[in-house]
């Protein structure tokens, strides 16, 4: 834990905490719930592991408007996160895309399972022989 | 001049080391009983000279003593006399210190409490555990010397980072490391195992206590991290899914895997093979989790070329280990495999059910950290994994393995039965299902995947209770007797279980009921918060010992009226010159009230913001019965 919340002081240093403040909040609760939502799917690009609604950062304050300001102009969820990751790249991302380079990342824990439960089979059909 | 003392002490624990090493493989071999009995001597030995080592050290942060480089860099005058010591293993030269402490430690209780063990397989385990330690006194030597002299030597140090300084954080890394260098115990049994001719799954009876102390510890270590993150981040979050808290949760669910494998192995001699490369992959997996944190790698890439030295020389030692281990496996004589057949319904079954989720999970963690690694490497990009990819791969990994895991305690050996089944589960099942009716009547809304949540929660706890209970048999007279009985094992699982139970409603609370509010408030201003009403009263200026700090005032009332005063503090650390936020947290068993204090924004309001957390509590509390339940397997293990 040690580096990445020392990367996280740093990041507070630079300027004075602006986590969330309450000028930023939509008056419309469902509409902010969905803020919420999909600020939990971004990383503050210049902190470590930080999603943009936990970041004192100013970009992750930018990205929260960002967000908002979509919302507010009616677009979808998808739509949103496509245009944030349009400009700052598949980095912004914290649940990566499924996409052929993401594949093994994406298959590989089921693929282990089945494997697993495919062993088991074969040593409960051995020993029973 | 204490300082060559512990730099001289450290030199001569490696020297011992290599003589605990030579002469304890060597008499083995050759079947020499005067030279294996060099081996536990030396390992008490070790221990001795790396207290001096230790206590130099610390010695040079208590007086500090800015002659000595880490010192320098990570202590400051003016820090109170805890974080001066705790700050001896808050850097990478100390806490490798540390870590060839513990592993001395280690070794020395092993030579203590190992006599009636076989001579020749001890003294192979206390070899093994010599070459561990020579690989990471040579790595201090070489590379990561604590004792290195700074000239000339400033007058005043960079101090210590503001957010370890923390009662909860000087514990964490001792605790930690406790449990990571545990299983470097479990490695060296595995070696010495497989060098004997005869492999018999004795050494899976004998290992069991090690494996289940070096647990305990890991357990404490991650949930203490989790709950100084909590308080101290000034969030209320408890897990990020962050590289460094995956490099410790990797060995530990591969360590649970193998507290659960050699259950089977040391009952049933099945799965030796298995068993025994857990045993290799969890140390293999501490050591990675070791060297993840502190080479800097996870950071960047680039951060583990900065210092090629220490990077290769990691790299080494993970390849040299894992290497030289599997190398042994692979033609280790595994023949003499018991194969007592076993069903379906199974007390095996089950337990290798267990195994494969673990495995499974463990590799998911695995992959999930090091994957934007390997994409950045290859070129391919840079990618993020975070918690949005863990909990949509965990929640169907996870799910029907909560649901199968009350039926392992109560399957019989080799042939279990539905009627064993129902007898045992279908009470906790109704009260499971009637406990989450409960709960949908008090939360207006709950979606489907809290629900299942919920119920498997519920299952855990009451068909862990209800097991203890049948176990106890509490109708029959003479209950204290067999109380008293009753196998420790079973005791320690069913607890355990619970435990895990217990944490699942605390991340519940915490994740899908929680409340917040965020808002610029003036003196006297009324904020409202589920059935909380809070007063906003003041900011006054407070001077701690090293920090200056603005501390607000909120008073909280609750529906009865009954009133508390909160108060979460701004810091300011002037060595450091940064700041931390000090959360306000009142606690109740059913759930926190966390109170943070922000930013003046330009009209001179605060802005506040305030959580409320249900059941959050009960994370940390079933980890604290997860240790518990450990420590009574331990205390009644039969000898």
């Amino acid at each position: 834990m040690r580096i990445s919340f020392f990367a996280l002081v740093l990041c507070a240093l630079v300027t004075p905490a602006l986590s969330l403040t309450p000028d930023e909040l939509l008056t419309d609760p469902a509409l902010e719930a969905r803020a919420r939502a999909i600020s939990a799917e971004l990383r503050c690009l210049v902190c470590q592991n930080q999603t943009i609604d936990d970041s004192d950062a100013p970009l992750a304050r930018d990205l929260r408007a960002m967000v908002r300001e979509n919302i507010l102009a009616g677009q979808s969820d998808e739509h949103i996160i496509a245009a944030v990751t349009a400009r700052y790249g598949d980095f912004v991302l914290f649940r990566p895309r499924f996409a052929p380079q993401n594949y093994f990342l994406w298959l590989s824990p089921f693929l282990l399972l089945a494997i697993g439960l495919f062993t088991l089979w074969r040593i409960l059909r051995k020993t029973r022989s | 001049m204490s300082a060559e003392l512990g730099h001289f002490a450290l030199i001569l624990t490696l020297l011992a080391a290599t003589v605990q090493a030579w002469a304890g493989f060597a008499g083995a071999r050759g079947g020499r009983e005067a030279w294996m009995l060099v081996a536990p001597r030396a390992a008490i030995m070790q221990l001795g000279l790396l207290f001096v080592a230790g206590a130099a050290l610390i010695r040079g942060f208590v007086t500090s003593d800015f002659s000595l480089d880490v010192v320098v860099a990570n202590s400051h005058i003016d820090k109170p006399l805890l974080y001066k010591i705790a700050g001896s293993w808050g850097n990478h030269e100390g806490s490798m210190l540390m870590w060839a402490f513990i592993l001395a430690l280690y070794g020395a209780l092993f030579a203590v409490f190992s006599k009636r063990l076989p001579i020749v397989f001890r003294t192979r385990v206390l070899a093994t555990q010599a070459l561990t330690s020579i690989a990471f006194l040579s790595f201090i030597l070489f590379t990561s010397n604590p004792f290195a002299r700074s000239f000339p030597a400033p007058f005043e140090g960079l101090g210590l980072n503001p957010i370890l300084q923390d009662p909860a954080l000087a514990a964490h890394p001792p605790l930690l490391y406790a449990g990571y260098v545990g299983y470097s115990l479990c490695f060296s049994f595995a070696i010495a195992a497989m060098l004997d001719r005869q492999l018999s799954a004795d050494w899976s009876v004998w290992v069991r206590r090690w494996a289940l102390l070096a647990w305990m510890f890991l357990t404490a270590g991650i949930a203490l991290g989790s709950f100084w993150a909590y308080y101290e981040l000034g969030w209320g979050g408890f897990w990020f899914w962050d590289p460094v808290e995956n490099a410790s949760l990797m060995p530990w669910l591969a360590g649970t895997a193998f507290l659960h494998s050699i259950k089977v192995t040391a009952r049933q001699g099945h799965f030796m093979r298995w068993t025994v490369l857990l045993a290799i992959l969890t140390f293999a997996l501490s050591l990675i989790g070791t060297f993840l944190v502190r080479s800097g790698v996870l950071t960047s890439v680039h951060a583990f070329a900065n210092d090629p030295a220490r990077g290769v020389y990691i790299l080494a030692i993970i390849a040299v280990t894992v290497g030289g281990a599997l190398a042994l496996y692979s033609r280790a004589h595994f023949a003499n495999e018991a194969q007592k057949s076993f069903q379906l319904l199974s007390r095996e079954s089950a337990l290798l059910l267990n195994n494969i989720f673990l495995a499974t999970a463990t590799a998911t963690v695995f992959i999930g950290t090091l994957y934007p690694l390997a994409i950045d490497a290859l070129g391919l990009g840079k990618i993020s994994v975070g918690p949005p990819y863990y909990s949509a791969v965990f929640l169907p990994l996870s799910a029907p393995f909560f649901m199968i895991l009350p039926f392992g305690p109560i399957l019989s050996w080799g042939r279990g039965s539905w009627d064993q089944i129902r007898r045992a589960l279908a009470a906790p099942l109704v009260a499971a299902v009637l406990a989450v009716i409960v709960f949908l009547s008090l939360r207006a809304e709950i979606s489907l995947s809290v629900l299942a949540a919920l119920f498997g929660a519920m299952w855990l706890i009451l068909s862990s209770v209800a097991t203890l209970l049948a176990a106890l048999d509490l109708r029959r007279p003479g209950l204290s007797g067999r109380i008293g009985l009753l196998s420790p094992s079973v005791w320690a699982g069913n607890i355990a279980h619970a435990g895990i139970g217990l944490m699942l409603l605390g991340i519940i609370g915490a994740t899908a009921w929680r409340a917040e509010i965020v808002v610029a408030v003036a003196p006297g201003d009324r904020i409202e918060l589920g059935a909380y009403q809070f007063v906003f009263d003041a900011v006054t200026q407070v001077r701690g010992p090293n920090y200056i700090a603005e501390r607000g005032q909120i008073t909280m009332r609750d529906l009865d009226g009954r009133t508390k005063i909160l108060t979460p503090e701004k810091r300011i650390y002037n060595a450091e010159r940064s700041q931390t936020t000090e959360a306000a947290i009142d606690v109740k068993l059913s759930r926190h009230i966390y109170a943070v204090l922000g930013e003046e924004i330009d009209d001179g309001r605060r802005v506040i913001r305030i959580w409320e957390y249900p059941l959050v509590a009960f994370i940390w509390l079933g980890a604290l019965v997860m240790v518990l339940a450990g420590g009574i397997g331990l205390a009644g293990r039969r000898r």
